[in-house]
């Protein structure tokens, strides 16, 4: 179909509404972008992304909105996100990317839910006990939006298939739980050009960074991976708590969120660093 | 001579906190090193110093009124 006629279908299923502050504006609501996406032939995210070339705003995203512009909103479902570890830090992610409308997903975790998983891992239930957590994370992502593009990989990464899976994206976001693994990732992404969100927590505290290529990244957190691998985290003793764990994955968020629509407040040779027992927050200089 | 430090100790390493962390005295000029071996903290236990903020090693040499922030490697997720 051409481009003129899908603007035409869009336009006429928007609909007007006004936003809580009396604004008016040009709506698209889930059932229209279902439907439209069924009767042009393409992706349900490019209905929406035309959409909003055309000041519509699909109602799913109206409350990102004047926090993320309309322009903001088209990058995202643009962009091609590669998580890594889809446990307690990864399943947040995993979630709020979704809503937030990342276009495009790379979910990787060769594991399975266990018991000990159910405290705080998102996507974990007591049904999906033994399952993989992969398919889990796809079948969430798509009851939630559907105009997410994913692949799923249900596998562990090492240094061959981290560079396979994370070519091509915007960004990896190391929800990992060990500090070897973040390592080969880390190189990955270097290998690969690409940005990489890390965050980590024990107990009642997390750290989050974010890491460019060219930046010294991990070894300023764990020194040499020799040695930080020889090294046990603290939250072999710690755990990790829901809330603790939520909250690092919610700072991921806002870190992939930065990077990708290029804002200010990246954590390059930083660390945010929070403590929920002293309630916390200190951005700490890697550099 | 002696200065005193603000002395921050988290996660696994909250164990060796002194009953009074902040004024925390230490002989003048004494390593981060030094500061663990008085706190009877394996230095091996440290992965992250942070002096007034900004990433130090065990050599760093504190000044009085400094804010140490020693913490472990950490790594869960």
């Amino acid at each position: 179909m051409p481009d003129k006629k899908i603007i035409q279908a869009v336009k006429q299923k928007a609909t007007g509404k006004t936003s809580p502050d009396g604004t008016r504006y040009d709506s698209l609501s889930v059932t229209s972008v279902a439907f439209l996406a069924k009767f042009t032939g393409i992706a349900s995210r490019f209905v929406e992304i035309v959409a909003l070339e055309n000041n519509i705003i699909p109602e799913r995203y109206i409350r990102n909105m004047q926090t993320l512009s309309i322009t903001d909103q088209i990058s995202l479902l643009k962009a091609t996100v590669c998580i890594v570890g889809l446990g307690g830090l990864g399943g947040t992610v995993t979630e709020l990317l979704a809503r937030l409308g990342i276009g495009t997903l790379t979910l990787v975790d060769g594991d399975t839910f266990d018991d000990s998983n159910l405290n705080r891992q998102i996507l974990s239930t007591q049904q999906l006990l033994a399952t993989s957590k992969a398919t889990a994370a796809a079948t969430r992502v798509k009851a939630i939006n559907a105009s997410v593009e994913i692949t799923a990989c249900a596998e562990f990464i090492d240094t061959d298939s981290a560079r396979q899976l994370i070519n091509d994206t915007d960004v990896v976001v190391d929800c990992l739980d060990d500090i070897k693994t973040r390592f080969i990732l880390e190189d990955a992404a270097r290998d690969a050009v690409i940005p990489m969100v890390s965050a980590a927590v024990a107990g009642h505290i997390g750290q989050i960074t974010t890491i460019f290529p060219e930046d010294t990244g991990l070894r300023l957190i764990y020194g040499e991976p020799g040695s930080a691998i020889a090294a046990k985290g603290a939250e072999t003793l710690l755990g990790t708590p829901p809330y603790t764990v939520t909250m690092a994955a919610s700072l991921e968020v806002s870190q992939i969120t930065k990077v990708l629509l290029k804002q200010k407040g990246i954590l390059r040779n930083q660390l945010l660093f929070f403590d929920l027992d002293q309630n916390t927050f200190e951005i700490l200089q890697l550099k | 001579m002696q200065a005193h430090i603000k002395l921050n100790l988290f996660a696994t390493l909250l164990k060796y906190n002194p009953d009074i962390s902040d004024p925390y005295p230490i002989p003048s000029g004494a390593t981060v090193g030094e500061l663990a071996d008085q706190l009877k903290m394996p230095r091996d236990k440290v992965k992250l110093i942070f002096i007034n903020g900004v990433r130090g090693s065990l050599s760093t040499a504190l000044q009085d009124g400094d804010r140490v922030g020693l913490f472990p490697p950490v790594g869960g997720g």
